[in-house]
């Protein structure tokens, strides 16, 4: 029995083994570990769904599914990428990597993690379980309203809706949760001696995602809130008939959803220049102009939702506004493009697996970025508002800048995290197959998009043939090849080339001072930074 | 392990006042609802304009001449005909008219509904003027009932000179919510 009371006494390196250990854990680096697979699991959950989606897409006609089948495949698709694989992924390296760069024994608040991660699982089950239930002629399907939710739309939609409102509402307090205990850990938990303005820049660029985070997603768990009374307990917030308005929806459901394409981001903009310093070998190009970029672009983001609707009949002084503000994003996000390239400027460089994934992410990031603005102008916006032009813009920022740089983290500290090497031929092969098909993929999306074919169709005119048949081969060619690196990391989580404490020549940072895989405690004694 | 437990109790403390803009920002989301019509009233915004004008000064302006057209529509779960008796009026600025509605309800019970207007260009909403509507309030008709519903309203003066037309939609909803 004294192992049992032994196992609450963290000094000890005893805890239960089996599955009690992963649900009971309360260690930073287990839990960082779940966020991981899940996200990874749900990666390929919601890239199968899509896959359906361009099959059904790959030639003109109904084929393969029902439109009501279709349309809850691409709402649960962005669904479960964006939380349950894009922010889980990065709330996985938080909870790994955070404690490691600034020195801290563990997170501030183990228990509030473990929790944080555990409310995930139930999340996503509640999110995709009307599609099997559906199966069993309960219910008709899935969320199909898209991932925005729209409002009336929504108010009518069968039972998925309410099982995605439940969805979110664990979703929401998940991330919460994992905000307060990131910015708790950052601003109580750091070595002796790391002063803010000498933080990783990861740790800075978490601290803005966190306070985005905690402010928006309440704000989108109360208009859900408000959606689900609508649809059941007659109130009106969004009924026309009862006084409300469903352009209400919209403003509440883009004042997160804009942040919140930042919080998915961010986190990426702060670990990638700590990539691009490791295999250039030399320092971080302007940490200060950085750090205050990040902030720049956290704080304008609560400021310019409305650009997502501006074709929804605006006064021309609240599309001016809109529009100029947006526009006004690119600055900072262009001093932070500068540094970036300023740091692997006349630097040594080396291409391996993670840096490949690094320099391919600014090329496309900054694709993306690019045709964001394109999208930001109102006049150009009444043109490609709902067209397949905002679904290859958006992929390019969230597939590109989000999903690639989430492949350069992990391949960046798998290592560390594992102690093994990967195989590096297969990595590479990874990136090609990966950075090529996804191109293939959305480049043609862009001209339908420019040829007028709408978003969110299962259906389509002749003309967009062809370049939807590229599109959905490309896509095929985009989704098997992710099958390379779900083996790669398992194959290198079971054995292969011990690595080194440093792993990367060039690697900076409190991280790479312990042990390739570092041990289940670490800097019990915070060492001192100078 | 002194300092390790201040260290928790810090943390923990900081972790409950975070709470409290987690707090801040769920009622905001809320506020945001009282905020957001408050906002459109006052500005005139998403042609909200479901209040009763006041009909103390009218000023004809005689050298100017603008058109009003009518649409309307029936939502779904309301088995109602409902039409303008015309498309559309020609009125100097200041000048009150009255217009008439049809409608005509198809089912076999007492229906209430309400209209809901929204006016075009947006700009243009503010001077449209209402005296008398059917919108103001839930109508009811019988089964099978047909009733003239009339609108009186005048276009004001200041409206601004590059509008020529102003169309008035209206937007008939069940006024009770359908039980599933």
């Amino acid at each position: 029995m004294s192992s049992t009371t032994a196992a609450h006494h963290d000094e000890h390196h005893d805890h239960p083994t089996g599955i009690m250990r992963w649900l009971t854990t309360t260690n930073h680096k287990d839990i960082g570990t779940m966020y991981l697979t899940f996200s990874l699991i749900m990666f390929l959950v919601g890239g199968a769904m899509i896959l359906a989606v361009r099959a059904e897409l790959f030639q003109p006609g109904l084929q393969l599914m029902k439109p009501e089948f279709y349309n809850q495949l691409i709402g649960v698709h962005a669904l479960v990428m964006i939380f349950a694989a894009l922010m889980p992924a990065a709330t996985g390296f938080a909870n790994w990597m955070l404690p490691l760069q600034i020195g801290a024994p563990d997170m501030a608040l183990p228990r509030l993690n473990n929790w944080g991660f555990w409310l995930l699982p139930p999340a996503a089950i509640l999110l995709t379980l009307p599609f099997t239930l559906a199966l069993f002629g309960i219910g008709d399907g899935a969320i199909a309203t898209g991932w925005t939710f729209y409002a009336p739309l929504s108010i009518q939609g069968g039972m998925g809706v309410d099982f995605a409102i439940f969805s979110v509402h664990l979703l929401g307090v998940s991330s919460v949760l994992g905000s307060i205990n990131v910015i708790v850990t950052i601003l109580n938990m750091r070595a002796p001696g790391m002063t803010l303005m000498k933080m990783p820049m990861f740790a800075w660029a978490w601290l803005v995602t966190a306070f985005l985070l905690i402010a928006t997603i309440p704000v989108l768990a109360g208009a859900v809130t408000m959606l689900l009374t609508d649809r059941h307990f007659g109130t009106h917030f969004f009924d026309a008939a009862g006084g409300g308005d469903p352009i209400l929806f919209q403003h509440l459901f883009w004042f997160f959803g804009h942040p919140e394409v930042y919080i998915v981001l961010l986190p990426i903009w702060g670990f990638m220049p700590q990539i691009l310093q490791t295999f250039s070998r030399k320092p971080m190009y302007g940490y200060k102009a950085q750090v205050i970029s990040l902030w720049a672009i956290g704080a304008l983001a609560l400021v310019v939702w409305a650009h997502h609707f501006f074709t929804v009949g605006m006064p021309v002084p609240a599309l001016l506004y809109f529009m100029y503000s947006t526009m006004a994003i690119s600055l900072p996000l262009a001093v932070l493009f500068f540094c970036w390239i300023a740091t692997i400027w006349k630097g040594s460089l080396s291409f391996e697996t993670p840096m490949l994934f690094a320099t391919g992410w600014i090329v496309l990031f900054g694709i993306g970025g690019l045709t964001g603005l394109v999208l930001a102008d109102v006049a150009a916006d009444a043109q490609y508002h709902h067209s397949y032009f905002v679904v290859a813009h958006f992929h390019y920022t969230l597939f590109a800048g989000g999903m690639m740089g989430v492949m350069s983290g992990v391949y960046y500290w798998l290592p560390k995290m594992t102690g093994h090497m990967f195989n590096e031929r297969l990595g590479k092969l990874h990136f090609w197959l990966t950075a090529i098909s996804f191109n293939l993929t959305f480049i043609p999306q862009f001209f339908l998009g420019l040829a007028g074919m709408p978003r969110r169709i299962p259906d389509y005119a002749l003309q967009f043939a062809e370049f939807n048949a590229i599109s959905t081969v490309a896509a095929f060619v985009l989704g098997l090849s992710q099958l390379i690196f779900v083996y790669n990391i398992v194959s290198c989580a079971r054995g292969g080339k011990k690595a080194t404490d440093r792993v990367w020549e060039g690697a900076e940072g409190l991280e790479w001072t312990l042990p390739s895989p570092p041990p289940y405690h670490s800097f019990t004694e915070q060492p001192t930074v100078k | 392990m002194n300092s390790n437990e201040k260290r928790q109790q810090d943390n923990k403390k900081l972790g409950f006042k975070l709470l409290w803009i987690v707090g801040a920002a769920l009622l905001f989301g809320f506020a945001l609802v009282p905020l957001y019509n408050v906002l459109c009233t006052v500005t005139g915004l998403n042609g909200k304009t479901n209040v009763i004008a006041d009909v103390t000064s009218n000023k004809v302006d005689e050298t100017r001449w603008v058109t009003v057209e009518f649409t309307s529509s029936v939502m779904p779960g309301l088995g109602w005909n409902f039409y303008p008796e015309q498309p559309s009026i020609k009125v100097h600025p200041g000048q009150i008219e009255t217009v008439n509605f049809v409608a005509k309800n198809n089912t076999n019970e007492t229906v209430a509904g309400q209209a809901v207007p929204s006016v075009s260009p947006g700009l243009a909403s503010p001077h449209f003027k209402k005296i008398e509507c059917f919108c103001f309030k839930r109508q009811e008709l019988k089964a099978g009932e047909t009733k003239l519903m009339p609108l009186r309203f005048y276009v004001s003066t200041d409206l601004p000179k590059d509008v020529k037309a102003v169309t008035l939609s209206y937007a008939f909803y069940n006024a009770v919510k359908p039980a599933n």
